[in-house]
């Protein structure tokens, strides 16, 4: 028998709450397979089963429950429910959700965050709230202690009350912020940055870009951002020092670039999931899964896998018309890589200037695990990379 | 389809995609994209809806044209034309 935790959905969680079972006790699971929606900061997410066998104790509905805390328990499965580590093998650490024991999330907590935004609130008047789709919440209480009592409820609803956090479907865009705030002060406060940036030219890469996307209907077609990720994965498997996690003072490779691409959501707030192994994958591939990953990071039904896996992030602001970015790391990880627009400037090529489309790459790391002589190396690899774009 | 069904499909496939988008905001003769916060992954989102709701394939060398509220009606007009709508 092994336990189904609580999953650790970025450095900066430490509750969540299922809000929805997707599987009944006695049902058989495999791993990967979509078994619960947690409620988090970062809105809803679909929390993937790592174990093979029967799920069974289910975990109550609407509950808070800190990372690390038993969610189910899997049984029957031969020799996988002792299995600790490596479900996704490629990850570089074991995901927290086959974790045999621990209360301890895998990488350290920053500070106070879901747990101290939370009001405390009587059950009598959570249920009150839940009958009036009131965020309780969201109340300040006027009980013992602060407490929320019923006619917090009530006297909120009559007001005009904040309505409860979007489950599916949406995020709380101040729960998203102090998300944010949290997982960035915690890399400035940790991590000794360093900035390196090139520019790239990208004739090659967008003429061969043209010509694909002429033979393709619309809906096949690729984006200049699909080249740029998937360049980014390809020139990493030489650089170990820039793609994977470093947590309680140790920094582990990932043997594969699971690539955290920064999303922007429409009102505010960023998210950067994970498109998976992106070395081994193709282009064509990568687009429909990006296009996938951008839609579910706005509408509601991320992976856990994808929120807990990325070993590198790359940012893109070319769209918002900026030359350069110069981004800061998302710890557990150790390197961003950034792209500003890709846009016409004059260029030296064998003694005349001509007009060439270019893009500043840039490169943000961490200088306890590499230098910025390897971190120039990388984007000399990257420059190399995007000039044989067919071979992408 | 008369030019009412063309903008009202123009602006129901940029709502698709950026659902705050009010009608009454959007000046015709604007680039779309100074007006709404489009990415380039929306912005092909949005194309690929003009593509669903008219039945039209839009080359990629002619994103150049779609500009405006008022340019992009024209050039789907003129997309549709050849089969007698």
């Amino acid at each position: 028998m092994a336990d189904f935790t609580m999953p650790a959905l970025g450095a900066d969680m430490e509750t969540g709450k299922v809000v929805e079972w997707l599987v009944r006790p006695g049902d058989r699971v495999k791993r990967g397979e979509v078994v619960a929606v947690v409620e988090t900061h970062k809105g809803a997410i679909d929390v993937e089963c790592f174990l093979d066998g029967v799920i069974e104790n289910l975990a109550p509905l609407d509950v808070d429950m800190p990372v690390g805390a038993v969610l189910a328990t899997v049984h029957g499965a031969g020799g996988v429910e002792t299995a600790a580590p490596a479900p996704r093998a490629s990850a570089p650490a074991a995901p927290p959700a086959a974790a045999p024991a621990p209360a301890v999330p895998p990488v350290p907590m920053v500070g106070p965050l879901v747990a101290t935004t939370r009001a405390r609130v009587s059950p009598a008047a959570r249920r009150r709230a839940a009958e009036l789709k009131v965020d309780a919440d969201r109340l300040s209480g006027s009980g013992v202690d602060g407490a929320v009592v019923i006619a917090d409820v009530e006297r909120a609803m009559a007001a005009g009350a904040p309505a409860p956090r979007a489950t599916r479907g949406g995020f709380d865009p101040v729960l998203m912020r102090q998300a944010i705030a949290a997982a960035m002060a915690r890399s400035k406060r940790e991590i000794p940055h360093y900035h390196l940036a090139e520019t790239l030219p990208m004739r090659r890469a967008l003429d061969w870009l043209r010509d694909t996307n002429e033979a393709r209907p619309v809906t096949e077609r690729l984006l200049p951002a699909v080249l740029l990720i998937k360049a980014v994965a390809l020139a990493l498997r030489d650089f170990p020092e820039l793609n994977g996690w470093f947590v309680d003072g140790t920094y582990r490779p990932s043997p594969t670039a699971h690539v955290g691409v920064a999303i922007s959501m429409r009102g505010g707030g960023l998210i950067a999931p994970a498109l998976h192994d992106v070395a081994a994958k193709n282009l064509t591939l990568l687009m429909r899964e990006l296009a996938d990953l951008v839609k579910r990071s706005r509408a509601g039904g991320l992976r856990s896998s994808e929120i807990a896996d990325p070993t590198v992030t790359v940012t893109n602001l070319g769209d918002q018309g900026v030359e350069s970015v110069f981004g800061v790391i998302y710890p557990p990880q150790v390197a961003l890589v950034g792209f500003g627009r890709i846009a016409e400037r004059p260029w030296v090529d064998d003694g005349r200037v001509i007009a060439l489309p270019v893009v500043t790459a840039s490169l943000s790391a961490d200088h306890r695990v590499s230098d910025g002589h390897r971190g120039a190396r990388f984007l000399a690899r990257l420059n190399e990379t995007l000039q044989q774009p067919e071979a992408l | 389809m008369n030019t009412n069904d063309i903008r009202s499909g123009i602006v129901a496939a940029i709502q698709d995609v950026a659902p705050e988008v009010d009608e009454a905001d959007l000046c015709s003769d604007r680039p779309l994209r100074d007006q709404v916060d489009l990415d380039s992954m929306d912005w092909l989102n949005v194309i690929v809806g003009f593509h669903e709701r008219f039945g039209i394939d839009i080359p990629e060398v002619d994103y150049a044209k779609l500009t405006t509220l008022d340019t992009i009606a024209a050039y789907i007009a003129t997309r549709l034309a050849p089969r007698g709508a």
